[in-house]
């Protein structure tokens, strides 16, 4: 086969190494070829949306010189007429790792983790590699070139995905004849991002999505920096970085969330990433569009779940199976939405794969143009390669395809695909179509032969009046071997024959059964070849659009499918806790108008008001959580002993099923803090419930500063194998705050002085806490370290804010009381670490009573969900009275969070964050009716049981879908079961 | 906060403070007790108002309204709730007591298959996370060995002992089984996807136990049989003197759990867990398998899951008829004092209170065998406490007293010393 490929090469093109006129030659004498390649009559889509019918296309060597209708055909010019087909530009990959070997994990052993770099002369982090040329890496792939060849493509961009920042790409040609000094089109196509960290280096930094993030805004800070000239010594990361800077920045993101987080630290930089997106895209539309971002989009549409075993069905989330329903309509909604966007074979399994991928992208609405686009123009303008690739005109390298009819439609064969004019014959249109009814005769015996199938791989059939025989038939090259076995007698008769082109009629030689050689002849029958193949029929009858489930927001199964509204409510005849001076209040109205509290009193009225009868019942303000882990994609970044410059605000998960659980257990905001990792941890982010909302809606608009500080055992790390990492006794802890501010310090005054200084972020963020613009929650468990982080805080002259956990604050509380720190405390945990021994339950009730600001938070998400009655702990154990301990889930951790002009309380112009309950708050009997945010109801019971319902005939709509998938052959993957995620403060992530 | 402060300084002078690790055991029971006035929750259901509860020698000798004549000590409780001591099935409580500190840690022996290791000889009496339970109610647990296949032989065990032996109510009451699961966790580490994905070697697994089952049935009937301690240990499954309790979740799980294990002929079986159990009630019933369902303090376990189910679903066993108690055997053992609350929960779902209670005394003392304890009736065991107030509910649970077979108990621990330690430090100011 390939032998013949070759020879026709030979006979069809020109030399191809022109550029290399300048080397010896030795093999032979050196002679030149100039003679053109014409194709004819054919439809010539010179780009996506140039089409010309009758057009010619005159290519040279490697490139277009001509196309069009009016083009003269130089008399030196081989011309092949394409009366009947189609030619398009060939396809462009812009994302894969070509011929780039993906590199070796890391064998470097030690189970202390590794937190310095391994390298010496480059950027501080061994996950950023600017410097990296993936063509020191390459090495052309023929396998893979062929594969892909044969889906169309002729150009791909490759790179070695490994590593944060990942260096150069490579744009080259999969064309197999010429040598890497033709196919190589540019040898440091662009500079590839991603968030994930190489598997080359241990280094444990960082550990986490926001740390990437964070590590990623401080390499572009250096830069700058070292751009200026202001860094004495050599960094070869940084350099390469600034060498590269105006090449096109690729991002692979991978996911609708991270292409937006991507974005984010693009616009902040002022990089417009090329974002490699997830295919999800099309649960945030709005979002992905308003990114103003071009997009290069994997097609991998999931396989349907096998639910025919129900109990393994059952573990299913609606979730994973919408993905299933949803996925292929991703391309439409791109396009529908006008989002730049191109195509890759990137999450295919195979190239293969991405063909069939598309054609079901385009059955659910994505246009052909469009498609066409997505594989040509538009990844050749993002790429910005567009005057070497992606149309056919004058001067383009001459990469294009030919078929037998329109792409993108069945029964349309890809005959050929030419690449910088070297020509793969992917399904030759050469071979005769032999498909036909046939009477064979052979050794004096007359034979029916049905020939049917696929034109270019036809199928054999052999009968002799009622008898039947198995008979096998390959077609190739132009030759048919054809053998046949009696069913009954097992003898096999073989036949080979060349096929001459447009003949009627076969002819060729036989072996007998006995062994003797012989000749047959085949004449064929008059009438058309039948060109239906079975395979066809099966296509058709999966070919019925299956019904597509609308979006939720988010799309999860309690998702809601239109967002709550923000109505006028009067609550009547409640028993209303205040948590304000006012206590409670009897027999009391609440009205709520523009998502404030409008009115508190008896016998209110309003006529746009819906009225809620709450008689009998308690409404309350929404609890506040002050220490939660829930909704967020990481927790802690350990991978060093500071984390300063990271933010949980950069990983909100909105999609977390547990922002619904909560809000059915009546909190309406919390305070997503950094895990207890590292002495200094990262930022957190304060969000209200808002269930539906994205990530930036879910966020408080100015939302007060804080920052997660820990002490004790965690960050000691003493509970795992790690002894490498400073500080390993609180001794160690002091002195890690104490050179952290005194460089924050420095770094402060240096950036008011009006000098130039170095941007950092980890710095920056300290700074604002010795300026008392941030403020710090500090995991605490011992009266020693408690006191000591006092008193450090005194000596740089500020106030810690809030002390959480806290365990041993019963100890010091007098002291707490003067220092004018608040708790923020479980209400009865302890025993699970050395540290808390003495924790007690009655902690909340003493700090209470010296006065200290006393909050009760969760750090869990099942037990956020019944803070209402962890509050009612500092009841039973230490005797708080009621009122004083309802303001542990309400007013005081609002303040101490500097949110208590805002919520907290049920107070006239407050946020109308209420909750309505069916008994007393505190009571382990009652539950929440309804949740409300800003005067929108985000929970409520008899919505709830709408949604179960709305769940459960979702569930059953969409097994049915794929068991009708199944049926009918679709292909389909075993259930998977979803992890329920609960972050604690030592989540590693 | 003043009345807490007096109230302090009261208490303070009462009992002195001191700095003992754990509470001194109560002496047996002299001369008769009687409680009055008090509404007494039986734990079988139904409660008796203004009731007269006797006992004497740690035996329950009257219970029933204020028509009975006191004998002995009197304790006017009225206005108070009585309830039977709390009984926490499954947990290793003394066997560990700082998670975290690996030199603490007995509750989870290597091997795979290991029945014939005991907790009882392991229990440390003098834990002071177990004291932590009596204040509670919580006044009895089952002490089970953790992790493996089978774990071992839980005991048990009352809350105020000088050591096991004195502790130990039944010594090696049951085996525990942890069902394997049809879907195990990607090996990431591996290239697997870090999610669950369906566990290929379930019917190996499950294969691996039954005949495990039946080699130790086979060596019970067999004569002069070599030593076999793990072996020997099983023989109580298949004479009914032992319960096998079995923790599956999913529902072909617990099918497959309860019908092989019968099959090899385990006698009493109890299940443990049971998520999905509400799935598979009918079949559950016609096994006349008891279930130890989960704590209600749980999260869902599937995304589209309702969100209260962790809090109905012991009801909704309940109500499809079958003998329901309450365990938290996946929960730190601290969290077992809030057994309570977690009965508590299910009356927010419409349970009756009485019900509720059942869960955590009368059902789980019939579940575990356990004749004369869990509820409060004439010749049972003198195990119960006074309250204050409701004790399923944070806002009700206040103990003033409480007897272990009679023995009038501390309800002073670590904590609470520490709390008028401290309280009374800030008052000397």
């Amino acid at each position: 086969m390939k032998k013949n490929i070759l020879l026709l090469l030979v006979l069809c093109i020109s030399h191809i190494g022109i550029s290399q006129e300048y080397f010896p030659k030795n093999d032979g004498v050196k002679e030149n070829t100039a003679h053109y390649t014409a194709f004819t009559n054919a439809t010539l889509f010179v780009s996506p949306t140039n089409k010309i019918e009758n057009a010619t296309l005159l290519i040279k060597d490697s490139k277009v010189i001509a196309s069009g209708k009016n083009v003269t055909i130089p008399s030196n010019t081989v011309v092949i007429d394409l009366e009947g087909k189609f030619m398009y530009p060939s396809f462009i990959d812009p994302y894969t790792n070509f011929g780039v070997k993906n590199p070796e994990r890391s064998s470097r052993g030690g189970r202390s983790p590794q937190y310095s770099a391994s390298r010496e002369g480059f950027y501080w982090n061994d996950h950023i590699m600017p410097e990296k040329n993936a063509i020191d890496h390459f090495a052309y792939d023929l396998k893979t070139a062929k594969a892909m060849r044969n889906e169309g493509f002729g150009v791909v961009n490759t790179h070695s995905m490994d590593g944060i920042a990942r260096g150069t790409g490579v744009l080259v040609a999969l064309n197999d004849q010429a040598s890497q000094a033709m196919r190589i089109i540019d040898d440091a196509l662009g500079q590839h991002y991603s968030f994930s960290k190489s598997v080359t280096s241990r280094q444990s930094y960082p550990g986490s999505l926001m740390g990437a993030m964070a590590l990623l805004r401080q390499v572009y800070h250096d830069a700058n920096w070292y751009e200026k000239g202001n860094i004495p010594t050599k960094d070869r990361s940084l350099e390469a970085l600034l060498k590269n800077k105006n090449k096109v920045s690729i991002f692979e993101a991978g996911n609708k969330s991270n292409n937006l987080r991507a974005a984010k630290i693009g616009n902040q930089f002022g990089v417009n990433y090329l974002i490699v997106g997830g295919g999800d895209e099309y649960e945030m539309m709005q979002q992905t569009k308003a990114s103003n971002a071009s997009y290069i989009i994997p097609l991998n549409f999931p396989d349907a779940y096998d639910v025919s075993n129900p109990y393994m069905a059952s573990y299913l989330s609606l979730e994973d199976m919408r993905a299933w329903n949803q996925a292929p309509t991703n391309p439409k909604a791109l396009q529908d939405n006008a989002v730049p966007f191109a195509l890759t074979t990137f999450k295919s399994k195979k190239p293969k794969d991405f063909t069939k991928d598309l054609l079901i992208a385009i059955k659910y609405g994505l246009d052909k143009t469009k498609a066409l686009e997505a594989l040509t123009t538009a990844p050749a303008g993002m790429l910005q390669i567009s005057d070497k690739v992606g149309t056919l005109e004058n001067g383009k390298y001459a990469n294009f395809l030919i078929t037998s009819g329109p792409l993108f439609e069945k029964g349309t064969t890809l005959h050929e695909n030419w690449v910088q004019g070297t020509r793969s014959v992917i399904n030759t249109m050469d071979q005769t179509d032999i498909r036909g009814s046939y009477n064979l005769a052979l050794a004096g015996v007359s034979y029916t032969l049905e020939i049917s199938g696929e034109a270019s791989k036809p199928k054999a059939s052999l009968t002799k009046g009622e008898t039947e025989f198995s008979a096998k038939l390959i077609y190739k090259d132009n030759w048919i071997t054809l053998s046949f076995t009696d069913k009954q007698t097992n003898d096999v008769y073989r036949t080979t024959a060349i096929i001459e082109k447009n003949t009627m009629s076969i002819s060729g030689k036989a072996v007998l059964p006995s062994g003797v050689e012989t000749t047959f002849t085949a004449n064929r029958n008059m009438g058309a070849a039948k060109a239906i193949s079975d395979k066809n029929k099966d296509i058709t009858s999966t070919d019925v659009l299956r019904e597509i489930m609308p979006i939720t927001y988010p799309n999860v199964g309690l998702g809601n499918s239109t967002q709550p509204s923000q109505q006028t409510l009067l609550f009547k005849n409640a028993t209303v806790w205040t948590s304000e001076v006012e206590g409670i209040l009897n027999n009391t109205d609440v009205l709520v108008k523009d998502g404030k509290i409008s009115k508190i009193g008896k016998n209110l009225s309003s006529k746009s008001a819906i009225e809620i009868d709450a008689t009998g019942k308690h409404l309350t303000a929404g609890i506040i959580d002050e220490h939660s882990h829930i909704a967020a994609l990481s927790i802690n970044e350990g991978g060093q002993n500071s984390s300063a410059e990271v933010t949980i605000e950069d990983v909100v998960d909105p999609e977390d099923v547990n922002i619904y659980r909560n809000l059915a257990g009546g909190v309406t905001s919390i305070q997503i803090l950094h895990g207890s990792a590292n002495p200094i941890g990262g930022r957190s982010a304060i969000l209200k419930l808002k269930w539906g909302e994205d990530a930036d809606g879910l966020l408080y608009d100015n939302s007060p500063k804080f920052i997660k500080f820990a002490l004790g055992e965690n960050v000691k790390q003493s509970n795992w194998e790690s002894y490498s990492r400073f500080p390993q006794t609180r001794m160690g802890v002091e002195q890690l705050y104490v050179n952290y501010f005194n460089r924050a310090k420095a770094y402060d005054e240096l950036k008011k002085s009006g000098k130039p200084y170095r941007k950092d972020d980890e710095l920056q963020t300290l700074a604002e806490i010795l300026n008392g613009e941030r403020f710090i929650s500090c995991h605490s468990y011992v009266q020693s370290e408690i006191n000591m982080l006092m008193k450090v805080a005194e000596k740089f002259n500020f106030r810690i804010n809030t002390f959480t956990h806290i365990l041993e604050g019963y100890k010091v509380a007098d002291k707490m009381a003067a220092h004018g720190v608040g708790a923020s405390t479980f209400s009865d945990w302890w025993a699970y670490k050395y540290e808390v021994n003495d924790a007690i339950p009655y902690n909340a009730a003493i700090m209470a009573s010296q006065g200290v600001t006393v909050a009760i938070n969760s750090d869990d998400g099942e037990m956020s969900r019944r803070l209402n009655q962890e509050a009612a702990k500092t009841f039973k154990y230490g005797g708080m009275s009621e009122q004083e301990a309802w303001k542990t889930v309400t007013i005081n951790p609002a303040k101490l969070l500097h949110l208590d002009h805002r919520v907290g309380s049920i107070k006239i112009g407050k946020d109308a964050d209420l909750v309505l309950w069916n008994g007393h708050p505190m009571s382990v009997y009652s539950k929440a009716e309804k949740t409300i945010i800003e005067g929108k109801t985000y929970f409520d019971l008899a919505l709830d049981q709408q949604k179960r319902i709305a769940i459960q005939q979702e569930r059953n709509t969409l097994m049915t879908m794929m068991l009708n998938e199944k049926e009918n052959g679709g292909k389909t993957k075993p259930p998977v079961k979803k992890t329920n995620k609960n972050f604690h403060c030592d989540t590693e992530f | 906060m003043n009345t807490l402060r007096h109230l302090l300084i009261v208490i303070t002078a009462i009992t002195g403070v001191s700095v003992a690790a754990q509470q001194t055991p109560a002496p047996s029971q002299k001369g008769a007790i009687t409680i009055t006035g008090a509404t007494a929750h039986l734990g079988n259901g139904s409660t008796i108002e203004n009731a007269t509860i006797i006992f004497e020698d740690g035996i329950l000798t009257s219970v029933g309204n204020s028509s009975i004549n006191p004998k002995g000590t009197l304790i006017n409780a009225t206005g108070k709730h009585v309830y039977p001591g709390f009984i926490a099935p499954a947990k290793s409580l003394g066997l560990i007591e700082v998670n975290a500190v690996r030199a603490s840690n007995d509750q989870d022996e290597i091997g795979d298959m290991i029945p014939h290791i005991r907790s009882i000889i392991a229990y440390n009496a003098e834990s002071k996370v177990v004291e932590s339970m009596r204040p509670n109610g919580v006044l009895i647990g089952q002490i089970t060995p953790q992790g493996g296949t089978i774990s071992g032989s839980s005991s048990i065990v009352q809350f105020d002992a000088w050591n096991w032996e004195d502790a130990a109510i039944k010594t090696d009451d049951g085996i525990h089984l942890h069902w394997p699961s049809t879907f195990r966790r990607g090996r990431w580490w591996a290239g697997e996807p870090r999610g669950y994905q369906p566990n290929k070697n379930y019917t190996k697994q499950t294969q691996k136990i039954t005949s495990y089952l039946n080699n130790s049935k086979a060596f019970g009937m067999g004569e002069d049989q070599p030593a076999n301690e793990s072996f020997k240990a099983m023989q109580g499954l298949f004479d009914g003197s032992k319960k096998l309790y079995v923790y599956a979740d999913g529902e072909k799980e617990i099918i497959d759990a309860i019908t092989l294990s019968k099959q090899a002929g385990v006698d009493q079986i109890v299940l443990i867990g049971a998520y999905q159990g509400y799935k598979v009630i009918p079949f559950l019933k016609q096994h006349n398998i008891p279930v130890l369902v989960q704590q209600t303090h749980a999260l869902p376990n599937s995304a589209d899951d309702h969100y209260d189910l962790p809090y109905k679903l012991p009801k909704l066993l309940v109500d499809g008829g079958l003998l329901v108690g309450l365990q938290n055997s996946s929960m730190s053992n601290f969290q077992t004092r809030n057994l309570p609350f977690y009965a508590g929960q299910l009356v927010g779902q419409g349970m009756d209170k009485e019900t509720a209670l059942q869960l955590i005394s009368g059902n789980t003392a019939k579940i575990l065998g356990l004749d004369n304890y869990g509820s409060l009736e004439v010749g049972k065991s003198a195990t119960l406490f006074i309250s204050e107030g409701d004790a399923l509910d944070m806002m009700g649970n206040r103990l003033i007293k409480a007897f272990i077979d009679g023995r009038d108990i501390s309800l002073e621990t670590h904590q609470t010393e520490l709390w008028k330690r401290y309280m009374s430090k800030y008052n000397q100011k």
